[in-house]
């Protein structure tokens, strides 16, 4: 397959999460297509390391992974916080950054 | 062969991509994004990037998912209002989406990336097999190898500081039965 086809598959992933993030409520399935645009801007740094020929786009994708290990974990405690303290989980309620 | 795989692949990214958004339920929402994570893990591999596609599957698909699966077991699922609070709110992100889907598509195609349209080069038998890889991380990236680690370091100190029961704040809360419990 062509390189492009990858970067339109790319674009219409990212699409999908970014219609997600606008659509959702719940922080949670906020957080998930988060990862679904981050895995959308993975697969096209693979695809254009493909494109180029070395190695190096593929590291791109590994720390990006790390990145979204990260925001999954940060994102996630926060959830748990919220939740502790009975307020609701919808995003449209919750405008005070105040603990 | 090659173009089934692709075909294939993308559709079942695609659609576990929709489940995600469309689910009702958190947990199903999970379940779809599993699939998406191991369809891209076909597409990595049809990318000659076979290290990228087993970090996919073991990193995410595996210890990132199970995160999640626990969090939702332990927040329960709350169910969304059906309606929009703000109106029309669900045509203006599909017009938005759509508009930014042509716009990235087109940005990229009509760029002056002349092996867009090709297989890409010739890549040796190695290329992104873990010893490229780990080559490339701990000789040319070795500082942004370093950098990420702390990162997760910080990153799970954070979740720990956030996620603790302080004792302070056990007696500001109120009892159960209140608040989400009773949605």
């Amino acid at each position: 397959m062509n390189i492009d086809w990858y970067i339109v598959l790319s674009a219409l992933l990212f699409t999908i999460g970014a219609i997600g993030i606008l659509v959702r409520r719940s922080p949670m399935v906020i957080l998930l297509c988060l990862e679904l645009m981050l895995n959308a801007g993975n697969l096209a740094l693979v695809a254009f390391s493909r494109e180029v020929g070395n190695g190096q786009g593929q590291v791109f994708a590994l720390v990006v992974m790390v990145i979204a290990a990260c925001e999954v974990v940060v994102g996630l405690g926060l959830i748990v916080a919220i939740f502790r303290r009975r307020l609701p989980l919808d995003v449209d309620d919750l405008r005070e950054l105040r603990g | 062969m090659e173009a089934v795989l692709f075909f294939i692949a993308a559709i079942g990214a695609t659609v576990g991509a929709i489940g995600v958004v469309a689910a009702r339920n958190p947990f199903y929402s999970v379940l779809a994004l599993i699939a998406h994570l191991f369809s891209l893990a076909v597409l990595f591999l049809l990318l000659t990037s076979a290290f990228v596609a087993a970090a996919q599957v073991v990193v995410y698909a595996g210890a990132v998912m199970v995160l999640y699966v626990f969090v939702v077991a332990y927040v329960g699922s709350a169910q969304e209002p059906r309606w929009d609070p703000v109106p029309g709110q669900r045509l203006f992100a599909g017009l938005l989406a759509f508009f930014l889907f042509v716009e990235i598509s087109a940005a990229v195609l009509s760029s002056g990336l002349r092996a867009l349209g090709t297989h890409g080069p010739d890549v040796p038998a190695g290329f992104g097999d873990p010893a490229a890889i780990g080559t490339l991380l701990l000789e040319k990236f070795l500082v942004p190898f370093e950098a990420t680690s702390v990162l997760l370091l910080i990153a799970a100190v954070g979740a720990i500081v956030l996620a603790a029961r302080r004792r302070e704040s056990i007696n500001r809360e109120r009892p159960l039965g209140e608040g989400v419990a009773s949605r």
